[in-house]
Parts: C-alpha cells; structure tokens; sequence
C-alpha cells in the first residue's frame, strides 16, 4: 500500500530539502514511522513526550484533519495523500 | 529602526533570527517576536505616544516593524466611546465599546496587515498574499495596494458579497476555494511553501499577529492610561485575545501603566466554539470542529492560538463564553439601536457575551469595561435583513399622516 507523505519547509531542515516520500503501510501512524526511520529527529518535532501528536502540529490525509477520522489509526489506502502543517493564525 | 532582539519559540523558548518563518526549527512550535524591553522603556512614555502619528504607529517601538518603511492606510487609533445607552440597558455605568469598524477597511485587521506588510517590504517581499475569513482579504488587497506590490487573496468560495467586492476592488488576484476557510488555510500553507511570497498569516505570521497589541494599547491610552476592568473580545484563532492581553502587560512593563487586573473574557459563536468549550470543560486540549455559524469571521475550526488564549483566560481570571445565531443577530440590532454602532456578526457575539456577563453578575456595574467591536455591519449584511421594513406611502402629506397614526397605533 503506498501513500505519499508531504514534508513541509520548517521539516526540510531534518529531510535535507525532501520535500514527500513514499511510504508502503495502511496506517498513519505506520506512515510517519516510515518517515521517522528515514529522517530521525520527525520523530521529536512531531510528538511530545507521551507519544501524541503535538497541539500545534495538523495532520491531514486527503485533505480531511485526522481529528475528525481515526487520528494516528486513521486507515491508509493506496495513493492516499498525508500533509503535515502546522497550525495557522487565522482571519 | 525596530527594537526586536529575536524570534523565540512559545513552546521550547530557543531563539531564532529575526526571518519570515512562523515555526521553531527545533521543535515546530509557533514563534513570536522578542523586544529590547529596557531600550523601548528608555525611549517611550506617554508623551512620546501623545506626539506620535494619529494612528496605531504612535507605538512604533513596540512593533516588529521599520516605521521609517511603514505601509500605513492610516489603521488604528479608533474611537472608544462611552456608551451609556447600552450600559443602562445592561446595568453597568462604566461601559466602552472600543470601535474598530472604522478602521481603512472597516475591521481590526488593518491593524495586523499594517505590520505584517511593513514587515514583508523590510524583508524585501514582492508579493502580499493570505487566507481569509473576507476581512483579512480585503485588508491585504488594500495594503499591498498602498505599497504598490502583488497581491495573492485566498477565500472560501462561499463568502459574503459584500465582502468579495470589498476585497476585489483593489485589484488582487482573488482565488475561491471549494472548502472551508481552514482548507484554505491548509492550501495556503503548501503554496507558502512552494512560492517565495509573504503570507501575512503564514511565514509573516510572528509580525502581524503583532499588529493586535495596539487594541490593547489604545484602550488604555484613551481611558486615561490605565487598564480596564474587564474586556470581552471576540476569537476565532485566538490570537488577537492574547496581545491585546500582550500589549495591557508590555505598557506596564515599560512603566507606562500600573499592572493590569483586567479579566480578559472570550468570545465565540456557538457554530464554532473550541476554545470556549474546552474552557468549560477545564482542559486545555483544544478539539477542532467544524463551523457553522452566521459569524462567518469567527468561523475557524481549528484555532491556532486556542491553547494560549486559554492560558490568559486562566492568567487574568477571565471567561469564556458562545451565544447562538439568534443571540448575535439581537445584540447586533441592541448595539445599533442603543449606540449608532452597526457591527458585523462578531461584533454580535461581542455583545452578545457582554449581556450574557452583566446577567450572571460577573460584571460589577462600577467596573470598567472594554467590549471590543472588530468589524462593520455592511460587510454582513445577510445576516440581519430582516431590518428593512418600510412604510410604504405615495408622495402626499395626507398618506404620511395616515401611515403614521397607523404606525402609532
């Protein structure tokens, strides 16, 4: 199962510029982990010490925050899209 | 020149240069602009913003920004008025509406957008773009208008006329989004990555939300140098609720004010409450939702600052409270009809809240209090329609009479 995950600028320090990759696993938290092994120090920007994702960082798969589906057990299928973003002031 | 030291993040406290990025490298937390607070102290007192500009750039040193460069249409320094019709309405003698409908573009975000576009001309931006709720977009359209630079608006294609037009007018290239405002907000966030352009609530972000302070400034500057009692401020983000509450703190911190125990007090529309909710659930993990409410400014899910507007709830003993669509579109007519005041449908949840507040006796009737009114009501016009009943008569003295001792009867 592959999916694409979308790295943005303020990760491409820790991803040396990459700016998406492939990931082969039908759970998001599978995903990021994938990531993780390829670019350690996501790992530190993402979550906090208890495992969770931290309050300023979005996660989106197909555009839909993963708030509203199954959170890091939202299910992955086939050329899916995962955008990390962090949280925008708005207006 | 501007008195900033540095950039730090409100997470992990490491310091950053001073550059057009909104996210600590170390951590992914938000940043925020740090001042020479000793040098500002020096140089500024209440004389030094007396002579300064009629405007919100009479706190200059306080702003993450070149004055000397400003993009200035004139935002700030608006009316707080006494309003005593409304007070009595509500019981409490020592009511203020600090009045932001009658900023350049007709809302508080001229303020924000004055710095964040002084901010992208200092870091040498061609183009000015953001997301929006409508407000902001026409704020930026007219701003990079005065600068002379590109302009990129990104909005929900569902938004008000009235405010499509109001940002339209100033030639930006408008782009409709199928989607929520916090899609947008999300595309937004990937164009920002891949064009060079300053999105004043992106890359821009730790300078604008700066702009906000000046609300907190003013209020004290025109009650006579103090710090209210209360304020009520309306959030979607949450950001402009916490420099206001910024800005009250850094007067007092410069010796221009005594410290302020003002009860900051939040206020939400009941379609897009996250931040009120957690409050009344006594946590600080903010759940987003999705909006549905007649307050399409306020109209963000997701908010940013929610986590740190909660905190100064807790800091300052404040509230926080929603009111519904009824209740909005009321208290926009209670506020016209006592003050001369037409707000938009934030300015409703405002006054909302502020009845809700004086009817739970959280309010003492001596107490003073700053309701902050942050956009115009023609920009919102749908939402109270209802209003536009006429008598309809021909042009003779005979049927007005007969109209009229209907009307009265």
């Amino acid at each position: 199962m592959s999916v694409t995950v979308k790295i943005p600028t303020p990760l491409r320090r820790v991803t040396d510029g990459v700016d998406e990759i492939e990931a082969s696993s039908d759970r998001l938290d599978g995903a990021l982990a994938i990531l993780n092994e390829r670019f350690p120090g996501i790992k530190e920007r993402l979550f906090n010490d208890e495992g969770e994702l931290h309050r300023f960082v979005n996660i989106y798969v197909n555009g839909e925050d993963v708030r509203f589906l199954s959170g890091l057990e939202t299910p992955l299928n086939e050329g899916d899209e995962v955008s990390i973003v962090p949280a925008v002031a708005g207006g | 020149m501007p008195y900033t030291t540095a950039l730090r993040c409100k997470e992990c406290s490491r310091e950053s240069e001073l550059l057009p990025v909104n996210v600590c490298d170390f951590c992914f937390g938000p940043l925020e602009v740090q001042y020479d607070y000793d040098a500002i102290a020096r140089v500024m007192s209440r004389e030094s913003i007396k002579n300064g500009p009629p405007s919100m750039w009479r706190y200059a040193e306080l702003l993450p920004a070149d004055p000397e460069n400003r993009v200035d249409i004139n935002a700030g320094l608006t009316p707080l008025i006494k309003a005593d019709r409304l007070g009595k309405a509500l019981g409490l003698n020592e009511l203020y509406l600090k009045n932001d409908c009658v900023n350049p573009t007709y809302s508080f975000k001229d303020r924000v957008v004055s710095v964040a576009a002084t901010a992208a001309r200092d870091f040498g931006f061609d183009t000015l773009a953001c997301a929006s709720t409508g407000n902001l977009a026409g704020s930026v359209a007219a701003h990079a208008a005065r600068a002379g630079i590109r302009c990129y608006v990104f909005i929900p294609a569902d938004l008000e006329l009235g405010k499509v037009v109001g940002a339209a007018i100033y030639g930006p290239t408008l782009v409709a989004v199928n989607g929520s405002y916090d899609d947008v907000n999300r595309l937004c966030s990937e164009i920002a990555d891949r064009y060079g352009w300053a999105f004043v609530n992106i890359n821009v972000r730790p300078y604008y939300s700066e702009g906000s302070k000046t609300l907190g400034y003013e209020a004290a500057e025109q009650l006579g140098w103090r710090a209210p009692d209360h304020a009520i401020v309306p959030a979607a983000s949450g950001s402009m609720f916490t420099k206001i509450w910024k800005g009250l703190n850094e007067l007092h911190d410069i010796g221009i004010i005594s410290k302020p125990n003002t009860k900051m007090h939040i206020a939400q529309a009941e379609g897009s409450s996250p931040i009120v909710s957690a409050y009344d659930a006594g946590i600080k993990d903010i759940r987003p939702v999705r909006p549905d409410t007649v307050a399409k400014s306020l109209a963000i899910g997701n908010p940013a600052d929610g986590y740190y507007a909660l905190k100064v709830i807790e800091d300052s003993e404040g509230t926080g409270h929603a009111v519904n669509d009824e209740e909005i579109v009321d208290s926009m007519k209670l506020l016209a009809q006592t003050e001369g005041i037409f707000a938009e449908t934030a300015g409703g949840v405002t006054i909302g809240v502020l009845r809700k507040l004086a009817a739970k006796g959280l309010i003492g009737k001596d107490e003073v209090t700053v309701a902050y009114i942050t956009g115009n009501g023609l920009k919102t016009q749908e939402a109270v329609q209802d209003v536009a009943q006429t008598v309809n008569i021909n042009a003779s003295l005979r049927d007005f009479e007969d109209a009229i001792k209907a009307e009265d009867a």
